[in-house]
């Protein structure tokens, strides 16, 4: 119960009440925005955005940039491993 | 800019990086002299994680010398009954519409679980979101619309912003029976366990989304553990354990974050800010298989009594011993594995669970029931 949603926010849909639309791999369905509003300015700023959705709730901003780099490091892992194996391929 | 968490295929489960990541993982263990005899031995504290790893086998594929314990990181596992036995004489009362997130039907109460008490006649109701539940509120004005509050902070925020709501929206028919408890205590009960065994936590994703990385300094200061805060994807599960193995090699203690596209370190300002508003921290609360834990629970500040479910209906959480035999405290602890229980595929299943860890696909033995089949070293 836990888990969250990747979702993309697509609408704000009433600003007083911190309400928008979340599209979640093509379902929609209206979400409060309160844990990710920006603290001054409007909500439009949102429209766009990846978030994560738990129950009802947008509750945090999804990272692109962050998302990628931990995929580089991933590959990177994963990628020094290949050298090594190689590498010790080539010693023997 | 690339949207890594489109629809399509999804890189955080890519197999090639994935067998690469689990080679480099035996080269660690094999650096820290690990075996099947004598493992490292790594907790996840999130019941999420334990879904995670049985749902992609990661046990199975991972060399010997690792072995995950199971924490006591899902919400549902760790209720008690007594406070099932609450919600079954809320939902009775005739006034009432008791709401709830689907996973806590099932739980065992001593006498009956929601479903049962659904199937004896209750007005009881499932629902996706707190939200949906002021919305039933809204639209049934001469019923008492009741919600089931349970989960760690993850789910807090939700619940208070929903109270705060039906605040401002002056809705009297709205109340939260609240069962919400916090991670830090659970995971010190964990580390003053006696035999703890634990040499590193993958820790949860998503509370530290709302609560940042500061609060788990002290497993590191005062415990010389480490902790890498996680993602859900199976990559993540096995970049955090390889990240964790690296610590124990360099010799280091630190708590340490892989979720970084989810979780910022500071945590999460306005779902604090809603937590603190509505929540105040119990003395202490009632685990299933655990005992008390001192302020490991919260409870509704009486600036908000009239939404407490707890002052407006009579309440009484029972004290309820255990079922015989059932060993939930030392799985959630990591002193037992589920298959040592008596009562594991027997008398305790998943289609009829004794032990709470039997209900949820997040509880340890219900991930072995239905994923490592019954045997030792399934998983």
């Amino acid at each position: 119960m836990c888990l969250g949603i990747p979702g993309r926010i697509v609408a704000i849909t009433d600003a007083e009440a911190m309400m928008a639309t979340v599209d979640v791999s093509g379902v929609r369905r209206s979400v409060d925005v309160t844990c990710v509003a920006p603290k001054d300015g409007p909500l439009d700023g949102l429209v766009g955005r990846w978030t994560l959705v738990h129950v009802g709730f947008a509750m945090s901003l999804i990272d692109e940039e962050e998302a990628k780099a931990t995929l580089a490091i991933l590959h990177e892992i994963g990628e020094a491993n290949a050298e090594i194996a190689a590498f010790a391929g080539e010693v023997a | 800019m690339t949207a890594p968490l489109t629809a399509g295929a999804n890189p955080f489960q890519d197999r090639e990086t994935g067998r690469r990541l689990i080679a480099r993982i035996g080269e660690k263990l094999d650096r820290l002299g690990a075996t099947e005899r004598k493992p490292v031995r790594l907790m996840e504290i999130c019941g999420g994680h334990t879904h995670t790893i049985f749902r992609h086998g990661l046990s199975g594929v991972l060399p010997a010398g690792l072995e995950f314990l199971h924490g006591p990181g899902c919400p549902v596992c760790v209720l008690p009954m007594g406070r099932i036995d609450d919600c079954v004489a809320i939902a009775e009362d005739p006034r009432v519409i008791f709401t709830t997130f689907g996973d806590a039907m099932r739980v065992p109460g001593s006498k009956k679980s929601l479903m049962q008490a659904k199937a004896d006649g209750a007005d009881i109701r499932m629902v996706y979101s707190p939200l949906d539940a002021l919305e039933l509120a809204r639209r049934n004005p001469d019923r008492e619309v009741v919600f089931f509050g349970l989960g760690f902070e993850t789910t807090m925020p939700s619940t208070a912003l929903t109270v705060l709501k039906a605040e401002r929206e002056g809705i009297a028919n709205f109340s939260l029976f609240c069962n919400h408890i916090t991670i830090i205590p659970t995971i010190r009960a964990v580390l003053d366990t006696p035999g703890m065994m634990v040499d590193g936590f993958i820790g949860p994703g998503h509370v530290s989304m709302v609560i940042g990385l500061k609060p788990y300094r002290f497993i590191a200061s005062q415990y010389d553990r480490p902790l890498v805060v996680t993602g859900f994807e199976p990559l993540d599960v096995l970049q955090s354990v390889w990240m964790l193995l690296d610590q124990i090699d360099r010799g280091v203690v630190e708590i340490q974050n892989q979720y970084a596209r989810v979780v910022p370190e500071e945590g999460n300002p306005q779902a604090n800010a809603a937590i603190d508003a509505v929540f105040e921290t119990r003395p202490f609360f009632e685990w299933r298989g655990l005992g008390s834990i001192d302020e490991s629970g919260v409870a509704i500040r009486e600036r908000f009594a009239r939404f407490d479910a707890e002052r407006r209906f009579a309440v009484r959480s029972p004290a309820v011993a255990e079922p015989d035999s059932c060993q939930c405290g030392g799985v959630l602890t990591g002193t037992v594995k589920p298959w040592q229980c008596p009562l594991f595929g027997g008398a305790c299943t998943p289609e009829s669970p004794v032990g709470a860890l039997m209900v949820s696909s997040e509880g340890a033995c219900a991930a072995y029931h239905q994923y490592g089949g019954l045997r030792k070293g399934a998983a």
